[in-house]
């Protein structure tokens, strides 16, 4: 038998290696990459979440101040006129956007912690545990969002805490169902089961093998499940049982002010008073999907057709 | 027995289940008021006497699973409790039954939903399929944009922006959708023309979407590439190959829209104050009217269920595992 | 009847063909300039290791250009004309026409709305080359030849009532239908077990030989490619290596790349003297909740030896391992570890004892976490068994990471950016960190090309002789347990058939399964499929 030639060696095998690039130029590279949209999303998100931070300087007067002039056209005084009550429209919008976009901050951050730590559970204890959330989840889900946010709060009031945590809960339920299933897919790979037969705890395999590798879609789903809050807050607040005055808050504005659209014909800037509020919490939702969008693309790796 | 019948079967016991968990909590709500209540629904005037004899009416003596049974009892007969509102603290009674109030609007707004449904659902399914072949043209490309701008539109912005052009700077619309009972059809469906344009631009969006995601994703699967490679058109691929195995994702699309449809109904009465009974039920929480809240949600969520329902008894009866078994 | 010597004009004739395919946001070159010749009726295996090209190619000998790939040079000739510049339209004329394809997954590329017969002669109705009555009948002939059960019926069932065996001769079936120039074969056995590939590989040729068909023969598999083909190419990386009729590749090959792909097979461990037990299973009964998958299972395993498992998909040898490791507690019977009885639940071991125990996966891609680097990987049982940290640790890596033949260059590195080969080596690795007496190699071989196969089987073969390791290694794939093992266990449907030393095993006389086991494997010889076929045909008769 003829000594086995050698054409192999494990060191030169070819394979995917390129120079690891650090985060930051990463972060770089994707910026320069990035379609208009995203970019364009980025922007607009930035821009609120600096107006919500620095609303107080930002703002000429004060969120409930009142002044003797209701109903007051588009003045350089009252950049944006004044409401039914005689307050400043612009301030109560810059307001706005701590009170929208905060609560809605809030809510998003809350149901993630539940429905991301219930979900996790769910998807290591095939169980007991998986089977009794699952069922209670499936019953949660099964009346609309809307409809058992209108139920809960016509019991318990319209505050501001118990919109926080009657939102949380009912959104946790998606973030739940999302979760569990990232995380099954995760659980069932070899990795995870060899970390078992190491005899590594629970919560080692959960941050060290299981939490890294389901980030991507959380982060996603973080910004949609975000988008889905904060339209449900504004469609509350606008109905009346959601925010309260005097809060400024972009869905109650609309709601405050819609009778100055039939004043559109005689004086258009009066008429798209009740807009602004809404348009802003349409351009923040727009943002954050283009966001999500262009980041989905990148991480599924998805390939379009030449 | 045939698997298909077995596992439809099995279904409508689930859906029956989920029916009566959500009944359970709908009707345990209530538990939760503070228990005062009675003084805060009678007034502060009301004596302690006409009190104790309002909770006696509701039955809150009796102990939680009694009146459960009692509730829904009541409502298979048709008897929904009686409002709240309307109740004085001198005693008297005004208050009028639930299902009274419920019942010309639900079909109000059945008939809104209806005609939003006819013309969305299969303008959606054209937009959604035409863009997955056409996938990245610039046809797709500006739909793609458009919808997502749209879907994250809230619905009274929509609604507004058309009442703005559509009605207050141009007068061709009535900006106000309020019918009865006697307003001819002609007029009635004058009068909702802004109301469903809303709901079908933003249902529109969200079934495109989901409906061209369903599509995209069938055609990626390896039958649709070897029967291209057999030779087949792509109408032929479209037609006999993709559909047969689309019933199921596209029901699920579609159910999941008509119950967003439902929830989004809600918003637009409100703001073309359409005698709906999204409407009521907005009404009686700002005024804390519990029964009808009650009423109003059960309803809600027994169409949602029933929805969802028929779309995983069409995705069964539509799948060929469980037709031919082996 | 062998038509194989009479070979007509030139049908296919690729000349220069370059592609390119896209990833990594960028146009890499897969097919770098290929020539290929093939003549009616005759038969040309392709083969080569994955990522040579060969699907490609064999898709673009179509003229089907997959999404994401570009043809950027050469000509296409089949025939006379140029697929690389006919329309769309124009190509679709052709297939299902004049070419067909017979897919990897059968399973997959049937459509489970349609029925069988109905996808079978779609192409030809199309074609209008036979109408339907006709097209019907002629491919019940068609599974008659192809020896599928019940003929006449089975085009009735719809694909998810057929097994994967059965579907993959209806596509050679719906391949034939139209009575083709060109069929091209993708990796069609590949799925298959043993016993059923025999079954498979001898219709296909039967049928490619009564119809005097040109095909292309694509696989990984030498022995295969050998029953199958007239004349064989060789690709590596996009390239043609060599190229020649199979009797005389077979037997003297110029290249040296091809050399090693035959040299592979020649492994085999010599026979060792016996040593004490270290780890005996008796009569263990196991089953996934009311499912019984294991009886009165039975194993003794020498310190320092290699026992081989060996059975086809569903004959219970994984779950073994899994019984072995306590992920799945036996209902009855016992298992005994270095003279003392180990708990069946993994929950009630000793660290040590789970230390003692390794487990070595098959796809080493699902085998780590993708997000850890290399350091990691291999450090975290240094540091959870041993307690080892800082720079003692650090110097231990990198020796473990020498005694798998890799280098320190490695510690930074993600799976992602390994080889195959490498990412199993870094599994053996971790395995080794602990320090373990009894490693359990599950498949480990069988998702690499052979080439990779020889390299790991020798480096596993190594350790055990340096460190005095004792292996469990199951496997479907005869060959590898003649190159490793020194006992064999053969395993069917959840009880040992067979237990015993490797050469007494593979000496008749032998229980019936086991036969039928080791006669089904391919060999090198290319008379084999006939000798067989014909061996098989006596016994039934």
């Amino acid at each position: 038998m003829k000594k086995p030639v050698q054409t192999y060696s494990a060191i030169s095998e070819s394979t995917n290696f390129h120079e690891r690039r650090s985060l930051w130029h990463r972060i770089k590279l994707a910026a320069r990459k990035s379609p208009y949209t995203a970019r364009f999303g980025v922007v607009v998100i930035v821009l609120y979440v600096l107006v919500a931070l620095f609303a107080p300087l930002l703002a000429p007067y004060g969120e409930a101040e009142v002044f003797p002039a209701a109903y007051e056209p588009w003045s350089s005084t009252y950049i944006f006129g004044t409401d039914q009550i005689g307050r400043d429209i612009f301030s109560r919008m810059i307001y706005g956007a701590r009170n929208t976009v905060g609560i809605a901050v809030a809510t998003t951050v809350l149901s993630f912690l539940i429905g991301g730590s219930l979900g996790l559970a769910a998807a290591i204890d095939r169980r007991w545990i998986d089977q009794i959330l699952s069922r209670s989840v499936d019953v949660l889900m099964a009346i609309p969002s809307l409809i058992f946010a209108l139920v809960l709060l016509s019991i318990f009031g319209s505050t501001v805490l118990n919109l926080i945590i009657i939102i949380a809960i009912l959104d946790a339920t998606r973030v739940f169902r999302l979760t569990r299933s990232v995380a099954i897919n995760v659980v069932v790979m070899d990795y995870v089961e060899a970390a078992r037969l190491r005899g590594e705890g629970i919560s080692w395999i959960m941050r060290r093998e299981i939490l890294p590798n389901i980030l991507p879609p959380l982060i996603a789903e973080f910004g949609l499940r975000f988008c889905f809050v904060f339209l449900t807050i504004a469609a509350l607040s606008f109905l009346g049982v959601g925010i309260q005055p005097p809060t400024a808050d972009w869905g109650s504005m609309v709601r405050e002010n819609a009778n100055l659209l039939q004043f559109a014909q005689y004086d258009l800037r009066s008429g798209l008073t009740p807009l602004l509020p809404a348009a802003a919490i349409a351009l923040l939702t727009v943002a954050v999907n283009f966001v999500v969008d262009w980041f989905l693309h990148k991480t599924s790796g998805l390939r379009d057709e030449q | 027995m045939h698997p298909v019948l077995g596992t439809v079967l099995q279904r409508l016991g689930l859906g029956l289940l989920t029916l009566i968990a959500v009944s359970i909590i709908i009707f345990t709500s209530i538990e939760m008021l503070p228990g005062d209540f009675g003084q805060v629904v009678l007034g502060q005037a009301a004596t302690k006497d006409t009190v104790a004899a309002f909770r006696l009416e509701l039955g809150l003596d009796k102990p939680p699973h009694l009146r459960y049974f009692d509730w829904i009892i009541g409502v298979f007969q048709g008897d929904l409790g009686t409002s709240f509102s309307g109740r004085a603290a001198s005693g008297q009674d005004r208050s009028r039954e639930v299902a009274d109030l419920i019942g010309p609007r639900l079909q109000n707004t059945l008939f809104l939903g209806g005609i939003t449904a006819l013309i969305s659902v299969p303008l959606a399914l054209a937009l959604g399929i035409t863009t997955a072949l056409y996938r990245n043209s610039i046809y797709d490309r500006s739909v793609n944009a458009a919808t997502l701008t749209t879907i994250s539109f809230p619905e009274f912005f929509v609604a507004y922006i058309l009442i703005l052009f559509l009605s207050s700077l141009t007068q061709w619309l009535p900006s106000l959708a309020n019918v009865d009972s006697d307003t001819p059809l002609a007029e009635r469906l004058h009068r909702i023309v802004l109301p469903v344009l809303t709901l079908t631009l933003v249902i529109i969006a969200h079934m495109m979407r989901m409906t061209r995601a369903a599509i995209i994703n069938l055609l990626a699967s390896p039958y649709i590439q070897m029967a291209r490679l057999s030779g087949a058109s792509q109408t032929e691929i479209i037609i006999k190959h993709a559909l047969p195995n689309a019933w199921a994702p596209i029901a699920t699309v579609i159910a999941f829209n008509l119950a967003y449809l439902v929830v989004g109904v809600v918003v637009v009465e409100v703001v073309f104050v359409y005698p709906g009974i999204g409407q009521l039920m907005v009404d009686a929480v700002t005024t804390r009217d519990i029964p009808v809240v009650q009423g109003c949600a059960l309803i809600f969520a027994v169409t949602y269920i029933l929805l969802n329902l028929i779309a995983d008894v069409i995705g069964i009866i539509t799948n060929p595992r469980l037709l031919h078994p082996k | 009847m062998s038509n194989r010597d009479q070979k007509g004009n030139v049908l296919l004739d690729i000349k220069g063909l370059k592609i390119d395919g896209f990833s990594d946001e960028k146009w890499h070159e897969i097919i770098k300039g290929v020539d290929l010749t093939l003549r009616r009726g005759e038969v040309m295996g392709l083969i080569g290791e994955s990522g040579a090209g060969k699907s490609t190619l064999g898709l673009a000998a179509m003229g089907y250009t997959q999404p994401g790939c570009r043809i950027t040079a050469g000509e296409i000739l089949f025939d006379g004309s140029d697929l690389a510049q006919l329309s769309e339209s124009e190509k679709r004329g052709l297939w299902g026409n004049r070419m067909t394809y017979v897919a990897q997954s059968a399973a997959a590329s049937f459509n489970p709305a349609h029925r069988l017969l109905d996808q079978t002669t779609a192409s030809t109705i199309r074609a209008k080359i036979k109408p339907r009555a006709e097209a019907h009948s002629d491919a019940k002939t068609l599974y008659g030849a192809l020896s599928l059960p019940d003929p006449d019926h089975i085009g009735d069932r719809y694909p998810h009532q057929v097994s994967g065996g059965q579907l993959q001769r209806v596509m050679t079936a719906m391949a034939m239908s139209p009575r083709p120039d060109l069929i091209v074969f993708d990796e069609p056995t590949t799925a298959l077990d043993v016993t059923t590939q025999v079954e498979v590989l001898s219709s296909m040729r039967a049928i490619v030989e009564e119809f005097n068909t040109a095909a292309i023969y694509i696989t990984h598999d030498l022995a295969v490619v050998a029953q199958m083909a007239d004349v064989i190419k060789v690709l590596r990386y996009g390239e043609e290596v060599e190229e020649a009729s199979t009797r005389v590749m077979l037997s003297d090959p110029k290249e040296a790349y091809t050399k090693s792909l035959w040299s592979v097979r020649a492994l085999e461990k010599p026979a060792q003297k016996p040593s004490d037990t270290l780890m005996s299973l008796k009569g263990i009964d196991a089953s996934y909740g009311t499912i019984k998958v294991l009886h009165q299972v039975t194993i003794e395993v020498p310190r320092g030896s290699t026992v081989a498992v060996v059975g086809e998909s569903g004959s219970g040898k994984s779950t073994t391992a899994r019984v072995i490791t306590g992920l799945l507690p036996q209902l009855a019977g016992s298992i005994e570890f270095n003279g003392e009885a180990l708990p069946k639940k993994l929950s009630e071991r000793s660290k040590d004892q789970k230390r003692r125990i390794q487990m070595i996966y098959q796809m080493a891609d699902t085998a780590m976490n993708p997000r850890q680097t290399v350091r990691d990987i291999i450090g975290r049982p240094l540091e959870f068994y041993l307690g080892m940290r800082g720079d003692k640790k650090e110097a231990r890596i990198v020796e473990l990471l020498e005694m798998i033949e890799l280098d320190a260059s490695f510690l930074a590195r993600l799976p992602g950016e390994l080889s195959g080969g490498q990412k199993q080596r870094i599994c053996i690795a971790r395995a080794l960190a602990a320090e373990p007496e009894f490693v359990i190699c599950d498949e480990v071989t069988s998702a690499l090309d052979q080439i990779v196969q020889e390299g790991i089987l020798k480096l596993l073969l190594r350790l055990q002789d340096e460190l005095g390791l004792t292996y469990l290694f199951i496997t479907h794939d005869i060959s590898t347990v003649k190159a490793i093992a020194d006992q064999v266990v053969v395993m069917n449907q959840g009880e040992v058939v067979e237990q015993g030393l490797k050469s007494d095993v593979f000496q008749p006389p032998h229980p019936d399964y086991t036969n039928l086991l080791l006669s089904s494997v391919p060999e090198m010889d290319p008379d084999w499929l006939t000798n067989l076929s014909r061996q098989r045909a006596e016994t039934a008769s």
